[in-house]
């Protein structure tokens, strides 16, 4: 499919994935300075020049395990810490929030305002970052000479490769569900109202022409819904009015992130088809993502600053409930499998991942290969 | 008035693909075949008429370098004049199998050319015209293979240039007349359809603009061209002349599927905004200037439909499937 997916994944689900953070840091009542410092570190990590350039080539997607190693790298790129149910929850709810909105995307094209709605926000985070929010700028342009000039026929094979990377994925997210755009069967309800997409007209006539190309009549028919015509088109330019509200912060003190996992017995066979068969390109994957994540540059945390974990259910209880309880089909267990069989070609891997620490667990162990592993393991 | 129908279970979701399902009606055994695209795999099955599936089938396109298994964009049943083929389209090449999907009697590797790197390589858009089955290609251009009456002897007889962008679907004449000049009528992502009339040598009759909205499903009948638009529209137009006739704001989203049942001239349209709706087109009689009328509109909540046919020749009946949706919904005339 499209070749042009990854920037947009990638960004939507990194912002996604901040929105969150920030809300659980002050969920945690963790101290100001302490939360923007971890902001500031992933979204530089995050927006980092030689990343971005690797970032942005044309290439394939990675698949979902694959894309969450990256994540789980980004989510540790400062001093806070995310066990595995956590880490667990937080993909899911990037994963289902932008799925969300890649489905109700009014037009293709409208992709673009929804990272927008995401760039815009995380420059909000780190508004006193200069350095960072020169970096992210710059995110901007690339994106703007990327996806300025496509067409919609482009883009809407970016949102259908988009759309199969998120197929038989229904986690039941409570936010969602709450504000009814979720269905108990953990599928996304599609208004029958509200406005078209720009350039769209609303439903309902039949006009007929002439030969010379006038009109002669027209007559009315019943759609089934009921909408009213876009009030204006979203701003694609640098600053601006995105019009679009996909994409932008949902999470507040008083909306709080909470999900419930479950796997509905269909896409519990589909997973299971899919963990069965070894994918004979998982090694090549692999190859791939050394790449892209060697791009990814980690500063390591020196200094006294002392560490502290994130937890993104309400107590320590929970979490462990969580990591007990998760359904199989929904581990992410694959890829250290395939990563165990082929250690050589993981090398390039092994040595990026090498510099990834969990500085709160005890383990260690002799090479650099086997901590790639451990931490796959883990995942 | 429609009825909804038991549907029937498939064992993986319909991947959002525009006309993302293909039926085959076997009236003689009272049979339907159903297929749709999953991803990297398609799924086929049968079924009578109560929608109980009687044997599936998975097809996955022929592998190749990568970092994941190439997706199917296309399946779709050709009905030629002495046998059925089903024709997979893939990021790799055409796939032709015998109609069961059982054996596969044709490959056609896709050539990348002078692609740039970042050109997404792929074959979409299948039809049969007459003893030709017609797929379209990322680069706009129409191959057009030979198809003999049995057996695996399938070649390339002709490449058809008049497109620049990816082609998204072909519409053929299901009840080709000796009045039908025009039997073939193209469309690609940026809205232009070209109009042709098979033969040993394919003929651009004329060609109809693009108006900035991509054409993802197309089809002809009776000397009518009825196309469906990404802004929601459906336009019918004059095949001979290219002159448009009716303009419809058919849809609140992107159309993604058009069927016809050729023996009364019924228009299936399904879009994104979760709706299907039912056209009947005729000719004037008067003047024989193209005339449409709306019969039914249904709602699948919930659904951003992705495939939709009728399942009989005279439109009593017809089936859906929806992205991230594991089945078809069938429905049928009360």
């Amino acid at each position: 499919m499209s070749l042009r997916t990854l920037p947009l994944l990638f960004l939507n689900l990194g912002g996604e994935m901040l929105y969150i953070l920030d809300q659980r840091l002050r969920a945690q009542n963790i101290p100001g300075d302490k939360a923007r410092k971890v902001l500031n570190d992933i979204v530089s990590t995050m927006f980092n020049r030689k990343f971005m350039e690797e970032l942005f080539k044309p290439q394939e997607l990675y698949s979902k395990k694959a894309l969450r190693t990256v994540y789980d790298r980004l989510a540790h790129a400062s001093i806070m810490r995310l066990n595995q149910a956590s880490m667990d929850k937080l993909y899911d709810l990037m994963t289902m929030a932008f799925k969300y909105q890649v489905l109700l995307c009014p037009r293709p094209k409208d992709v673009l305002l929804i990272t927008f709605n995401h760039l815009d926000a995380i420059k909000g985070f780190i508004q006193d970052s200069p350095t960072i929010l020169h970096q992210v700028d710059e995110a901007f342009r690339q994106l703007v000479e990327t996806y300025g000039n496509l067409s919609e026929g482009e883009f809407q094979l970016i949102r259908q490769t988009l759309l199969i990377f998120f197929q038989d994925l229904h986690i039941r997210v409570s936010i969602f569900l709450k504000d009814k755009v979720q269905n108990s069967n953990g599928r996304f309800v599609l208004p029958v109202s509200g406005p078209v997409p720009w350039g769209t007209e609303v439903p309902g006539f039949i006009r007929m022409f002439n030969s010379k190309g006038e009109e002669v009549k027209r007559v009315e028919f019943k759609h089934g819904g009921s909408y009213v015509t876009a009030p204006k088109e979203g701003s694609f330019e640098f600053y601006g009015d995105r019009v679009l509200k996909l994409g932008t912060n949902m999470y507040s003190v008083n909306r709080p992130v909470e999900t419930h996992i479950s796997g509905t017995s269909k896409n519990l066979v589909s997973r299971k088809q899919e963990s069965i068969s070894p994918n004979p390109l998982a090694k090549e994957e692999l190859n791939f993502l050394a790449r892209l994540m060697g791009g990814m540059e980690i500063k390591k945390s020196s200094g006294p600053e002392p560490g502290f974990r994130l937890n993104l259910f309400t107590t320590d209880e929970e979490e462990e409930q969580a990591a007990l309880t998760r359904p199989e089909e929904l581990s992410y267990e694959v890829i250290n499998i395939q990563a165990t069989q082929d250690q050589q070609r993981s090398k390039e891997l092994a040595r990026i991942m090498g510099e990834f620490e969990i500085t709160d667990q005890p383990r260690r162990s002799t090479s650099k290969g086997d901590d790639l592993l451990a931490m796959m393991d883990e995942l | 008035m429609f009825r909804r129908e038991r549907s029937i279970r498939l064992r993986g979701s319909a991947a959002a693909l525009c006309n993302n399902l293909t039926v085959l009606q076997l009236p003689a055994r009272n049979l339907t075949h159903f297929g749709m695209v999953h991803g990297p795999s398609a799924q086929l099955l049968s079924a009578g008429p109560e929608g109980v599936p009687l044997a599936q089938r998975q097809l996955q396109a022929k592998e190749g370098a990568g970092v994941s298994p190439p997706l199917i964009t296309q399946v779709h049943w050709c009905v030629l004049p002495f046998r059925v083929l089903l024709v997979l389209t893939s990021h790799r090449g055409i796939q032709m199998y015998e109609s069961d999907g059982s054996v596969m009697v044709f490959w056609h590797a896709l050539d990348s050319g002078d692609a740039s790197p970042v050109q997404a390589v792929f074959a979409r858009g299948i039809a049969a015209c007459g003893h030709f089955i017609c797929v379209g290609t990322w680069s706009g251009r129409v191959l057009v293979f030979d198809i003999p009456a049995k057996g695996p002897n399938i070649v390339l007889s002709e490449e058809l240039a008049g497109h620049h962008t990816p082609i998204t679907d072909i519409g053929t004449e299901p009840a080709q007349g000796q009045d039908c000049i025009a039997d073939m009528v193209t469309a690609d992502d940026s809205g232009l359809l070209c109009v042709w009339r098979s033969g040993p040598k394919f003929k651009l009759l004329t060609s109809i603009p693009g108006f900035g909205v991509t054409c993802p499903s197309v089809q002809l009948w009776q000397g009518m061209v009825a196309a469906g638009y990404g802004n929601g529209q459906v336009r019918l137009y004059e095949a001979k002349t290219g002159t448009l006739h009716i303009q419809i704001s058919a849809h609140a989203r992107a159309i993604c599927a058009l069927d016809l049942a050729p023996e009364v001239g019924k228009l299936l349209s399904a879009a994104e905004d979760t709706f299907v709706h039912i056209w009947k087109l005729s000719r004037s009689l008067e003047n024989g200037s193209i005339e449409v009328e709306h019969c039914h509109g249904e709602c699948v909540p919930d659904t951003q439909v992705c495939g939709a046919r009728f399942c009989d020749p005279s439109g009593n009946s017809f089936a859906v499937t929806g992205y991230d949706l594991a089945k078809i919904l069938r429905f049928s005339n009360m």
